[in-house]
């Protein structure tokens, strides 16, 4: 097939490039260059220090506390959509959208009035002792909300390919419900529950806008990595913020092969299985 | 084999009601309550209350400053995606999974290491900052950066959203215009955007929505200066630091109103193009 014939690949080809250059590749060159000017030496003292060691710390713990969280909640909920009908069915599909389409600052102010000691939330929780707002609970509860959609919107499409047969077939081999969906359902759907569990931990380890509200910001307990950064530019810590934030940038680099490999890992897990 | 009467897995008389329980719970608690709040606050103290702070001149300022910001950056990033997704969906060359991870990036980078990346460029101590400043041309804490940290967020949304529709629809119809003589330029604007004018509809709202609320990127190079380079987020943040929680919720409905009419515009997305449905 002669696909030749279009014009403008070099056009088209050539604004691309400019644009990712100078859009994209040219800051975070930018960023490393500073990162590396500083040393190996001083580059290891500065993200190996305590506080910034604490402030990953918070940061990984977190998002895997929020990915636990929308891993269970994420699946229940793209369940309820695909395999359910019910009333109010697709304004909850539409619900699930909410988190990407509302800014993080917005969400950030919300979360934390729900969560203040007089607010919806708070009353009822902080007389049982939960501390959610300017706790390190809160981080969770700002991550979990700023994440959720990436479960749901991974599995829902696999869920829906799945067609009752394979289902039945093990069910007159005699199979329950539970092993059913621990030896049939689960597995074809676990390379796309594993992608959206990843993308969510990933959008977690960067998050800013909503935690910061809720957080309280306090050193060595909620202080997140992203925050450590913005303190250290505002100290006029230049070199010691891009250390942190290239950290940073390792980790979304690393997040975004453990993504792909896992895609890669899916396409030929179906295939096989087909 | 029939599978009248036969239940799938989960729809046991106990499972699904309890599952059905969870997720409404969940859903009302996650995420109507953030959204119900922000109204709920905003206009406690009724009505002209909420219209007086909303008309507060440094709010004004940012709606102004957060529009004008949408104004360059929409259309930039509109342009930019259809000109990746053109390359990458209707030629073969090497290094095209490469350009499509680069075209994807800023999606998995951190909003506060792009500020910061971006500082490193354009500020005081960054690679070219010294020399723009000589020539009196003001980046960094200034509009122009704030425009520039809005395209590198939002840089993906429109290549994401028109890159499958595009791969899927093949060349065929391209071939045929060009074919019968028509120009290039011609073809994509009569054959190609027609054929993902929803796609490309839906990317430029997502585009609009997330560079109005786009806060940590924004908040590292623009400096806040009151009046002078705030973004409606940013504003809500110093309004809510002020203990201004009513001003800060009020700004705050704006942003929540722009997010609803993002989801309004998928669901009508969703229904004009039934391959996308779902």
């Amino acid at each position: 097939m002669p696909r030749t014939i279009l014009p403008g690949f070099r056009l088209a080809m050539g604004c691309t490039l400019l644009y990712v250059g100078v859009i994209v590749l040219l800051p975070l060159a930018a960023l490393v260059w500073q990162a590396a000017d500083l040393g190996w030496a001083r580059f290891v003292t500065v993200v190996t220090g305590d506080r910034a060691l604490a402030a990953f710390r918070v940061t990984v713990f977190s998002a895997l506390g929020a990915t636990a969280i929308n891993a269970v909640f994420g699946l229940a909920l793209a369940w309820a959509l695909v395999r359910y009908d019910f009333p109010g069915k697709r304004l909850l599909d539409a619900l699930v959208d909410v988190p990407f389409a509302l800014p993080t600052a917005v969400a950030g102010v919300a979360l934390t009035a729900l969560f203040a000691g007089n607010g919806w939330y708070g009353q009822f929780l902080e007389p049982l002792g939960i501390k959610v707002a300017y706790a390190p609970l809160g981080i969770v509860a700002a991550m979990t909300f700023t994440s959720l959609p990436f479960v749901v919107r991974s599995v829902q499409p696999v869920l829906e390919d799945l067609t009752a047969d394979v289902e039945e077939a093990a069910e007159t081999l005699g199979a329950g419900q539970a092993r059913i969906f621990a030896r049939v359902i689960f597995p074809a759907i676990f390379p796309a529950f594993l992608a959206g569990c990843s993308l969510a931990f990933a959008r977690s380890l960067g998050e800013f806008g909503a935690v910061i509200f809720i957080a309280g910001n306090q050193p060595f307990r909620t202080e997140i990595a992203a925050l450590l950064v913005f303190i250290r530019l505002e100290e006029y810590d230049y070199p010691a913020a891009a250390a942190i934030a290239s950290v940073m940038l390792g980790a979304a680099f690393l997040m975004l092969l453990v993504v792909n490999a896992i895609q890669l890992w899916s396409l030929r897990w179906t295939r096989t299985a087909s | 084999m029939s599978a009248k009467g036969r239940s799938r897995v989960g729809d046991g008389p106990v499972f699904r009601p309890l599952l059905l329980t969870l997720v409404m719970l969940g859903a009302a608690l996650l995420i109507v309550g953030p959204l119900a709040i922000i109204f709920v606050e905003a206009f406690k103290a009724g009505l002209g209350v909420y219209l007086s702070n909303l008309a507060a001149p440094d709010t004004v300022h940012a709606i102004g400053l957060t529009v004008l910001t949408a104004l360059v950056a929409v259309p930039v990033n509109v342009a930019f995606g259809v000109a990746a997704v053109w390359a990458i969906a209707k030629f073969e060359f090497p290094g095209k999974g490469l350009l499509t991870a680069l075209v994807e990036l800023p999606f998995s980078i951190s909003p506060i290491v792009a500020g910061v990346a971006y500082l490193f460029v354009y500020g005081a101590q960054g690679w070219f900052g010294p020399t723009l400043d000589a020539l009196g041309i003001k980046v960094m804490f200034a509009y122009p950066a704030i425009v520039l940290a809005s395209l590198f967020v939002t840089a993906p949304f429109v290549a994401r959203e028109i890159l499958p529709v595009m791969q899927q629809q093949g060349s065929d119809e391209e071939e045929a215009a060009l074919s019968l003589g028509a120009s290039g330029w011609r073809t994509l604007w009569s054959v190609t955007l027609p054929n993902v004018r929803w796609a490309l509809l839906y990317g430029a709202v997502l585009t609009n929505a997330r560079v109005m609320g786009e806060f940590g990127a924004v908040s590292v190079v623009s400096g806040s200066i009151r009046g002078v380079t705030n973004t409606l987020p940013l504003q809500i943040e110093l309004l809510y630091q002020d203990y201004n929680a009513a001003g800060a919720f009020a700004a705050a409905t704006v942003l929540a109103g722009i997010a609803l009419l993002t989801i309004v515009a998928k669901l009508i997305v969703e229904r004009m193009d039934p391959d996308r449905a779902g």
